[in-house]
């Protein structure tokens, strides 16, 4: 019982990273038509400096913990803010050169932390509340899956009460569904584009310093394997839905943590689920057919 | 009459495929001018052409100011409403959210497009794709209305209708332009003889005829060998077989 609900909750705060870095993806590619490739570079930039912060002011404490989260939150929002006016803007309506500049920019700044960083991982000295244990049903759960969990569910919440209430919100879920249509509404819906980038940037941001937390280290890699599962989840959810990006993070990340556990071949089965999904429901599970 | 919108050799390509070729023509600044034409001739590509849904060259002059280098949220800004064909609402969104998207200005015009449909009234709440053809050209309509726009684009407003929406959209149509200039793409003649006071004949993405409506639509020789249909049949069916 207690191998389940570790490897339960532990599924969860792996799925709650991937949510905060596959609600952005989703987002963007949604409205925009953009795969982004370079998101796993918000989170990486996003990692290195909630680490920065966190060993300047204190890893292990609460202040640290908050202060790098709201550095790394800031740091993804700009990077992708940037990335969207300087590369992304001026390629609009080029999809293949909006995907393809992603692709390089996510290249050249594994290079470039790498020239800052060093290529190997950083393992992080936290000790304190994050590095403790707690005990649930005779499980022993490491408290920075909780706070990847919350961190994720307030994510999801705040993104559902801004796409619900607020006219940005409505700007984004009409161009999700026609954005020719909210152009000839006579709305400028690349500020939109501007601002789901930076969303992203947040989210991915966010999740890139919990990311940290939750395998110990921070590496110019860590975006971009993370960006792999992050994928995934978004075509298993369906590209553009937010609540598929949170249902499929889930279902990825516990399946994976199950089959890793009793059959070691957790990477495998994600990619099988992916190949079952493509081929029974190839919209996703809440993404709405191509007609 | 001073011409409101002023099209000259307007073009409009599509993934690189020319699909108008050298449009020109005026609307004038009140009444209704009706594009018509065979189908396929680019009847509503122009209507995209004109608002730069569709890459376009040419020159387009609105209430004498150019609006062919302009983006399309601009040109809409600027005060052209456009009506797509097969209405385009937002299915995710309730008919109240999809009205609330289109209104720019700070008093929208609420009880003008209850009045005129007061079924969205009663429909706020209900998502849009669940809608009837009819409903939904309804909400269509209602985005142009709301705002107080110089020209409304109202592209194919009854196609696919049932006759009695046919007729209540006819109205619907008939008393905008009494405060404002449309220019209409419509197939259905009874439509057209209805309402048009204009009417522009498109033909292989060319204009080949304009003038008064009651002009053409009283000659069915030229009715016949412009749009291809004969004055028996448009009495009861589309202009077009």
């Amino acid at each position: 019982m207690s191998t389940f609900v570790l490897l339960l909750i532990t599924g969860l705060g792996l799925g709650a990273l991937y949510f905060l870095i596959a609600s952005g993806l989703s987002l963007i590619y949604g409205l925009m038509g953009v795969l982004n490739f370079a998101h796993g570079s918000f989170l990486t930039l996003a990692a290195f400096a909630g680490f920065e912060v966190g060993r300047r002011v204190g890893i292990s404490t609460w202040t640290g913990l908050f202060l790098s989260l709201l550095v790394g939150a800031v740091v993804g929002a700009v990077f992708a803010a940037l990335t969207e006016l300087l590369l992304i803007r001026p390629l609009y309506k080029r999809h293949i050169e909006q995907v393809l500049v992603t692709v390089g920019l996510s290249l050249a700044t594994v290079a470039l932390f790498e020239g800052i960083w060093g290529p190997d991982p950083i393992f992080m000295q936290a000790s304190g509340w994050m590095r403790q244990t707690t005990d649930i049903l005779g499980a022993p759960i490491p408290n920075d899956r909780f706070v990847s969990i919350a961190a994720a569910l307030l994510v999801l919440g705040g993104l559902v009460l801004f796409l619900n209430k607020t006219r940005y919100g409505l700007i984004i879920r009409a161009g999700v569904e026609n954005r020719a249509m909210v152009t000839a509404l006579g709305i400028d819906v690349r500020k939109a584009f501007t601002l789901v980038f930076t969303i992203g940037g947040v989210a991915a941001g966010i999740g890139g310093v919990l990311a940290s937390h939750y395998f110990g280290y921070v590496s110019p890699l860590l975006g971009g394997s993370l960006l792999i599962f992050a994928f995934i989840v978004t075509v298993i959810g369906g590209m553009g839905s937010l609540a598929g990006a949170a249902i499929a993070s889930v279902l990825v990340a516990v399946l994976q943590q199950f089959a890793n556990f009793y059959l070691g071949v957790g990477d495998l089965i994600v990619v099988l689920l992916l190949a079952v999904v493509l081929l029974v429901r190839p919209q996703g599970l809440l993404g709405k057919a191509a007609a | 009459m001073s011409a409101l919108l002023t099209v000259k050799n307007l073009r409009a390509t599509v993934a690189g495929q020319q699909v108008v070729e050298d449009v020109s023509f005026e609307v004038p600044a009140t009444g209704v001018t009706a594009v018509l034409g065979r189908n396929g001739v680019g009847k509503s590509s122009t209507l995209k052409g004109i608002l730069g849904l569709y890459d376009r060259t040419g020159e387009v002059t609105f209430d004498g100011a150019r609006i062919d280098r302009e983006p399309t949220h601009r040109i809409v800004q600027s005060g052209i409403a456009y009506v797509p064909e097969d209405r385009e609402v937002f299915t995710m969104l309730t008919v109240e959210e999809n009205l609330t998207l289109a209104a720019r200005q700070a008093q929208p015009r609420w009880d003008f497009v209850h009045a005129l449909f007061p079924e969205l009234a009663q429909r706020a709440k209900q998502r849009a794709g669940t809608l009837s053809g009819g409903q939904q050209q309804m909400v269509s309509l209602a985005r142009a209305l709301i705002n107080d726009n110089r020209l409304l684009m109202v592209d194919e407003p009854t196609k696919g209708l049932a006759p009695k929406i046919v007729n209540e959209v006819g109205e619907a149509l008939a008393e905008a332009s009494t405060s404002v200039p449309i220019l209409l793409v419509e197939q259905n003649l009874k439509v057209i003889k209805r309402l048009a006071d204009r009417v522009v004949v498109i033909d292989a993405g060319r204009v080949v005829h304009t003038g008064p409506a009651g002009e053409l639509l009283d000659d069915p020789d030229r009715i016949q060998r412009l749009l291809g249909v004969s004055t028996e049949a448009h009495d009861t069916r589309e202009a077009h077989p």
